[in-house]
């Protein structure tokens, strides 16, 4: 089946097989950011945004985002906050093993795009479905204080 | 220091948190097959036949293998030093399937969906057997035999019983001096099969390439050891074989295994083309590896006064259906533990049965966190019986400078050990500190009636690589603008090894971190190393590092010392800067130019780093919980962990390392256990089903850092990966027991757990 869609800005079409799923088609597409931890909807490693909302690719079946804006770390690579996060994230050690780390991103971006009011609950709740085995998600939380207190600051 | 010490930039950071593509599935080669494994649904029986004539006629299907079409050559698929002291009980494909989810046959296929496709379409003829799924029924029957062939080596009672591997090592007369003691204390503790669940799955890709050599790209902690095993089992010279370690998504130990690499190597070898083996999460959970379930028993005799004159350990473990690692893990649960309390009369003794069960091997802190949790909560038991704090009891007797490990001669890996003499130890100062930071002896007040508040405590302590077994290589080679390559056989998995090795080499030679490029664990590149288990890397491998780089400052002081002339000695390396005694001074571009091109010098050393010590990181970590009294569910409010590393190397790496430790071990203490039926099935095979610590389970966390100087250590570093994990078990069963007064003998303390436990009690 062919597919059109916005991927990371630039309009796209895709062959996609029955049963692929988001993940698969992003990753067989380049977008190695991407990562596979379960692909059952339960560790995050492949979250992406979906028309602007995050999502598991994994359980997302690739023919759902005909017509969809999809966008994975790579797209955001020049964006301003996604920066701030990966500096910040990088700046306190919250990366370790960093498969993590792009599910991670995603998903925080997606709470720090919302603006503030972020405190330390709300990041915690944001990041639950990123499981991730190194860091104890101590580091990675911190970091993300310190970038919504900079937004806070700056709004 | 100038680097050592500094938090500078985690060399790999950037670039993973940019998603770049360096691990090992983020990379394709034309004409790629994809394997799959065909599992075992029996957990007992002989494979007679294997049809896939079916399975072959499907589009896209290249190959189906089956134990007929692989030589029988027995091996182990535990990643240690050769010779490797786990039993050689394994084949790539066995002609007899010994538990649900062991391998059967593999097909490649153009694409992953054909591949699994065909798995539905291969016939086996299975023979079932009666299987053995209960440890203590293994231990006793002998009429059902896991591993009854005549060639494997090492297993302990091979033929006769499913023993795999047995400890009874003693010190002093525990017997004679238990009559002796005014108390003794004997309690069972029951430890569940967990799994370090690292976010990236097994995965390897294996090709031939034009010069006819297997390339093998994986995701492993043990490059240098798979290349050995493999060349044995392919039956291929090392020579032809290459290891490639990309960056790693974590490994804790389940990579310290040959899982995946035999299957794509062989796969690769047949076809002739690139082949990749990836596990979905199912097969993590029923084909990699578990830390070993174990039921611990301890017996302490103690004088009124608190002494503690005998301590007895008694360990029956479960390797299930293969024994990799059955010796040492065991071994480490007494070796790693017991020598806390190092008093004159210790008998540790074990069993490690096989069963039919998936099979355990290798987690972080390697048998350490079972045995630290059994005489941790039964300090506290020890403790309670005595009618003595529980805190005085371990100050009183636990090790200190200066004291030797009474186990240490009679245990080291699968041999007799070497003598270890505690030559630093912050462990006082981890209490001391700890307690403060807990507020120990002032317990808060719960926050609800319902509610009732505890603080526990543990103590723990690991070694620093494997005593005369464990070393590394290191080059160091000096470019034309003063940048270095550093090559290693050590191997970063996300522990952040890379970074620290790197600075170790920036110290040394008096340059800026930045300035050095790191390149580890490919096996045609980089020296040798063990790998990265054993909390080896920063004390084994950075010694490397540091006699490497030593001497190339060495090489350099030469040169500029007849050009200067000047004594060698006096030069100083530091800044970037080159310095004699006079007011000589060049950059070290300037040094590096000067001997490239004037001396005509390649300033370059390779050093190798072996210890016959193994000296002991210490914690002292402590739990405060509140415990629903209804409903018994726990809530771990906050953890505390004083760690003593020696020289800390990389303040935040370490810290983290600590903070997922706790993370990992309040899930071994609270909700992890991979749940089996009756016959070694796998009830909880997904991350829904087995639940890992998410950002909402993690407690607020206290993290202290008790610096010392450890002589043997590369800038008086030791360990820092394992110890963390041993103690968040015991100190958070130990303050549910402090808060509702509930013992926790088996775990996870599950609410349902606590539940029952204050049933009883109120009974
Ligand atoms: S891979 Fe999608 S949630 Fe785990
Ligand atoms: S950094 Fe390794 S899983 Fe998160």
């Amino acid at each position: 089946m062919n597919i059109s869609l916005n991927l990371n800005g630039t309009a796209t079409d895709w062959e996609v097989a029955p049963g692929q799923t988001l993940l698969q088609a992003l990753r067989a597409s380049g977008a190695f950011s991407v990562k596979l931890g379960c692909e059952t909807g339960d560790c995050g490693s492949c979250t992406v945004l979906l028309d602007g909302q995050p999502v598991n690719s994994c359980v997302v079946p690739a023919a759902r985002v005909n017509g969809s804006r999809v966008t994975t770390l790579e797209g955001l690579l020049g964006d301003d906050l996604m920066i701030r996060l990966q500096t910040e994230l990088v700046e306190q050690g919250a990366v370790q093993c960093g498969y993590c780390i792009p599910g991670m991103l995603i998903s925080l971006y997606a709470l720090l795009k919302q603006g503030p009011p972020i405190d330390e609950e709300t990041i915690r709740h944001a990041l639950t479905g990123n499981l991730c085995r190194c860091t104890g998600y101590v580091k990675p939380v911190e970091a993300a204080r310190a970038v919504a207190a900079v937004l806070e600051e700056t709004s | 220091m100038k680097v050592v010490g500094k938090n500078v930039i985690k060399i790999d950071a950037f670039k993973l948190a940019r998603g770049e593509p360096v691990f090992t599935d983020d990379f394709t080669r034309q004409g790629m097959l994809y394997a799959k494994v065909l599992r075992s649904p029996h957990p007992h029986a002989r494979i007679l036949n294997v049809d896939a004539a079916a399975a072959l006629k499907l589009d896209g299907v290249v190959d189906v293998i089956w134990h007929r079409d692989v030589k029988a050559i027995p091996h182990t698929r535990a990643g240690q030093s050769y010779p490797e002291p786990s039993p050689y009980d394994t084949l790539i494909l066995s002609p007899k399937a010994r538990f649900i989810g062991d391998r059967v046959a593999v097909v490649v296929a153009e694409s992953v969906a054909q591949a699994i496709a065909a798995l539905d379409h291969i016939v086996v003829d299975y023979e079932e057997l009666p299987a053995l799924t209960d440890m203590d029924q293994s231990l006793t029957n002998s009429e059902i035999l896991i591993h009854e062939e005549p060639d494997p080596r090492g297993i302990s009672e091979a033929g006769m019983t499913n023993i795999a591997a047995r400890i009874d090592k003693q010190v002093g007369d525990v017997e004679a001096a238990l009559k002796e003691c005014d108390l003794v204390v004997t309690r069972d503790y029951h430890l569940p099969r967990v799994q370090a669940s690292h976010i990236e799955p097994h995965i390897s890709i294996a090709w031939v390439d034009e010069d006819d050599r297997l390339i093998v790209r994986t995701s492993t902690q043990v490059p240098f050891h798979l290349r050995r095993m493999l060349a044995r089992i392919l039956e291929i010279p090392e020579a032809r074989i290459r290891v490639i370690k990309p960056r790693v998504g974590g490994g804790f130990g389940d990579k310290q295994e040959l899982v995946v690499e035999d299957l794509v190597g062989v796969l690769a070898l047949r076809t002739g083309r690139p082949v990749r083996l990836e596990f979905t999460r199912e097969e993590e959970f029923v084909a990699a590896r578990y830390r070993h379930p174990q039921r611990v028993t301890m017996t302490t005799g103690v004088m009124k006064d608190g002494t503690i004159v005998a301590n007895r350990m008694y360990v029956l473990a479960d390797t299930g259906a293969y024994g990799s690692h059955a010796l040492t893990v065991q071994g480490n649960t007494g070796q790693k533990v017991l020598p806390m309390y190092p008093v004159a009369n210790i008998h540790f003794k074990m069993d490690c049965v096989y069963t039919n069960n998936p099979i355990s091997g290798a987690f972080r802190g390697y048998g350490a966190p079972q045995g630290c949790f059994a005489l941790e909560c039964h300090m506290d038991e020890v403790a309670r019986e005595l009618g003595m704090d529980r805190l005085e009891l371990r100050k009183k007797n636990h090790i200190k400078l200066g004291d030797t490990d009474p186990l240490s001669a009679k245990l080291g890996e699968g041999k007799e050990g070497l003598v270890r003499v505690v030559k630093s130890t912050g462990l006082e100062k981890a209490i001391e500190l700890g307690c403060e930071a807990i507020g120990w002896g002032n317990k808060r007040e719960p926050s609800a009636a319902h509610l009732k508040r505890g603080l526990g405590m543990a103590l723990a302590m690991q070694g620093s690589g494997i005593a005369g077994v464990d070393w590394g290589g290191a080059t160091v080679k000096l470019n034309d603008d003063g940048s270095v390559n550093l090559s290693v056989g050590a191997t970063d998995i996300g522990q952040g090894s890379d970074t620290v090795l790197a600075q170790m080499c920036a110290e040394e030679l008096g340059i800026p971190y930045e300035k050095v490029i790191i390149l580890s664990s490919d096996t045609d590149l980089t020296p040798f190393d063990v790998g990265a288990y054993a909390s080896s890397t920063t004390y084994i491998s950075g010694g490397a590092v540091v006699k490497a780089a030593a001497e190339v400052r060495g090489q350099l002081a030469g040169v500029l010392g007849s050009h200067w002339e000047c004594e060698p000695e006096d030069i100083v390396f530091s800044d970037g800067m080159v310095t004699g005694p006079g007011d000589q001074s060049m950059t070290i571009a300037e040094v590096a130019l000067f001997a490239l091109y004037k001396a005509m010098i390649q300033p370059m050393a390779t050093a190798s780093h072996m210890s016959n010590d193994s000296p002991p990181p210490f914690a002292a970590q402590f739990a405060e919980v509140e415990v629903d009294t209804e409903t018994g569910q726990v809530h771990l409010c906050r953890f505390v962990s004083a760690v003593d590393c020696g020289t800390v190397i990389h303040p935040k790496m370490v810290e983290g390392q600590i903070e997922g430790a706790v993370a990992q071990g309040m899930g071994y203490a609270l909700f992890e256990e991979v749940l089996l039926d009756r016959t070694g099935r796998v009830l909880t095979p997904d991350f829904l089903d087995y639940k890992i610590a998410s950002s909402l389970d993690v407690p607020e966390m206290v993290t202290i850092l008790v610096p010392t100087d450890e002589p043997t250590g590369p800038y008086g570093a030791k360990a820092a990966g394992e110890v963390p994990i041993d103690g968040p078990a015991p100190a958070i069963v130990n303050a549910i027991c402090d808060a509702v007064g509930v013992r926790m003998f088996r775990i996870p303390a599950t609410a349902e757990r606590v539940w029952r436990g204050l049933k009883e009690e109120t009974r």
